[in-house]
């Protein structure tokens, strides 16, 4: 497979747009990233989103539905979907399309649109990502299926709740700075104690908030920007993707995400990196238990120790090892099938030195894991300046 | 509502029907035809006792549609005697309160219904075990 490189990258703020569609959010991400590249068009288009299909006024083809909008009619174009793990999944296939040498340009599009639905209807349509007949069907909602693990995750290594307030803490202390972030204020630890249970042990303060949002990259041979000159390009080092059982119930161990572990391995092996060697970490924090597990399946933290890294100040923007630069899901937000590509997109931001008020010192490495359901399909990307 | 869906798993709904391996003895919740711990072909019939324990469980306040009217309710992981885990409500508790490794037991409860109207399905829930055994 040829190198592949980004060339583009655009995206909205997470936010209610309470005038705007999933194709107006779309095509402003798009066309951002178009001139961000410097192209009027480009070989084919990959949509990422989770919901469309769900709720009262149910959309699908959005493939060529956003093609058409974003006056690229004609490209080749269809949608990616693996519920919150979309983002990265579209990302995937946009790489691969590229490194085949088959296409010479993609696009890939995140686009989510939450704020208009009632929330009994997204709560619906969010456990669509869980097992239907032997999950959903029983009434759990996605928070509940993250709260079992949470619950049993605490009873197990012997973490209060208060041990995970740092990852949310951290979180919107960048989000603070980040003006594309849904919650731009910082968070004290004594509100992150006493907020409103949603599943217990889980309040609002360890969750990501939904919304709605667009971010979009363009993807082109390596080579190309090498000739153009560009100033700063950004190589896509690693991509590894791996899947577990949909169901917590079915998984061998409740409390390992085997498929991060198994796609963090892929993705280190092709950078050959080993995981002291990522300088900071876009990761998947729908909520803060998350946090710890992904640490843990990566090797960045031993089985059960997640929390301690939070504990001792080293996923801060001056830490060992930056978490959620720019917000995270919790604060950032949380636009389920667009948030692997916002992910991918800040880190882009932090490998270019155009970060703003997020900037980290040392961005020379960055990785990103999105996760679909609760442990189900799960993306690592590990992206580097060149 | 889909008829045929609910229908189609009323073994498992109602009396725990899964599955055990023939080539490794391993006990199969939900069935699925493949052994997922030595990938071989798994067809043979096993009921489950019904008896297990709470691995994990929290409470639901802000139900998914469809649910909304027996909120709030209990959901826990139940680790059957028989090694494999499944979700289920609790039911049944009164003032008990429910911790990890409590001894639960299958019951038959309704889990949903569409309106007035509509269907009610029914389906397996656990509660504090009653029996020593």
């Amino acid at each position: 497979m040829r190198d592949v490189a980004v060339s583009g990258i655009g995206l909205v703020p997470v936010g209610e747009h309470w005038d705007r569609t999933l194709l107006d959010l779309a095509g402003e991400a798009v066309l951002l990233a178009l001139h961000d590249a410097g192209l009027e068009r480009v070989d084919s288009l990959l949509v990422s989103n989770m919901l469309a299909g769900t709720g009262e006024t149910p959309q699908l083809n959005l493939g060529a539905q956003v093609a058409d909008w974003c006056g690229l009619r004609g490209v080749e174009a269809c949608k990616v979907e693996a519920a919150c793990g979309s983002g990265g999944a579209a990302f995937r296939a946009g790489l691969l399309s590229v490194g085949s040498g088959l296409v010479e340009s993609v696009l890939v599009v995140g686009a989510e649109k939450m704020s208009q639905s009632l929330g009994r209807v997204t709560t619906a349509g969010l456990a669509t990502a869980a097992d239907a007949d032997y999950e959903a069907a029983h009434g759990p909602s996605f928070v509940a299926l993250n709260a079992l693990i949470m619950r049993r995750y605490m009873h197990e290594y012997g973490w209060r709740h208060e041990d995970f307030a740092p990852f949310s803490l951290n979180a919107h202390a960048n989000a603070a700075r980040n003006p594309h972030a849904r919650l731009q204020f910082a968070i004290s630890e004594d509100a992150y104690r006493s907020a409103r249970m949603i599943c217990d042990p889980i309040n609002l303060l360890d969750s990501s908030p939904i919304g709605d949002g667009a971010a979009a990259i363009v993807l082109v041979p390596a080579e190309r920007l090498r000739a153009d000159r560009r100033p700063n390009p950004v190589l896509v080092a690693a991509s590894g993707a791996a899947t577990d059982s949909l169901a917590i119930h079915d998984r061998h161990q409740a409390l390992h995400l085997a498929a991060a572990e198994a796609s963090a391995r892929q993705a280190y092996a092709q950078a050959c990196l080993s995981p002291a060697d990522i300088d900071f970490f876009e990761l998947h924090d729908a909520f803060s238990i998350m946090a710890a597990l992904s640490l843990e399946a990566c090797g960045l933290a031993e089985p059960g120790r997640g929390p301690r890294m939070g504990l001792d100040g080293d996923i801060r923007p001056d830490g060992r090892l930056p978490l959620s630069t720019h917000g995270g899901l919790k604060a950032r937000g949380h636009p389920v099938g667009a948030t692997g590509v916002y992910q991918i997109v800040e880190v882009v931001r932090q490998l270019r030195g155009e970060a703003g008020g997020n900037q980290l010192a040392r961005a020379r490495i960055g990785m990103a894991q999105n996760i679909g359901g609760s442990g189900a399909t799960i993306l690592t990307h590990i992206l580097r300046t060149a | 509502m889909e008829v045929s869906r609910h229908w189609r798993l009323r073994q498992q709904r109602y009396a725990l029907v899964g599955e055990v391996c023939p080539h490794c003895e391993t006990k199969i919740f939900p069935p699925r035809d493949i052994c997922p711990d030595c990938g071989q072909d798994a067809k043979t019939l096993y009921q489950f006792s019904g008896r297990g324990e709470v691995f994990s469980f929290t409470t639901v306040h802000d139900a998914p549609a469809g649910h909304e009217g027996n909120a709030p309710y209990t959901v826990a992981l139940v680790r059957l005697d028989e090694g494999p885990m499944l979700t289920a409500q609790l039911t049944d508790l009164g003032e008990q309160p429910v911790e990890i490794g409590m001894p639960v037991e299958m019951v038959t409860r309704r889990l949903r219904e569409d309106g007035d109207r509509g269907m009610l399905v029914y389906g397996y829930k656990f509660r504090p075990r009653l029996s020593a055994a």
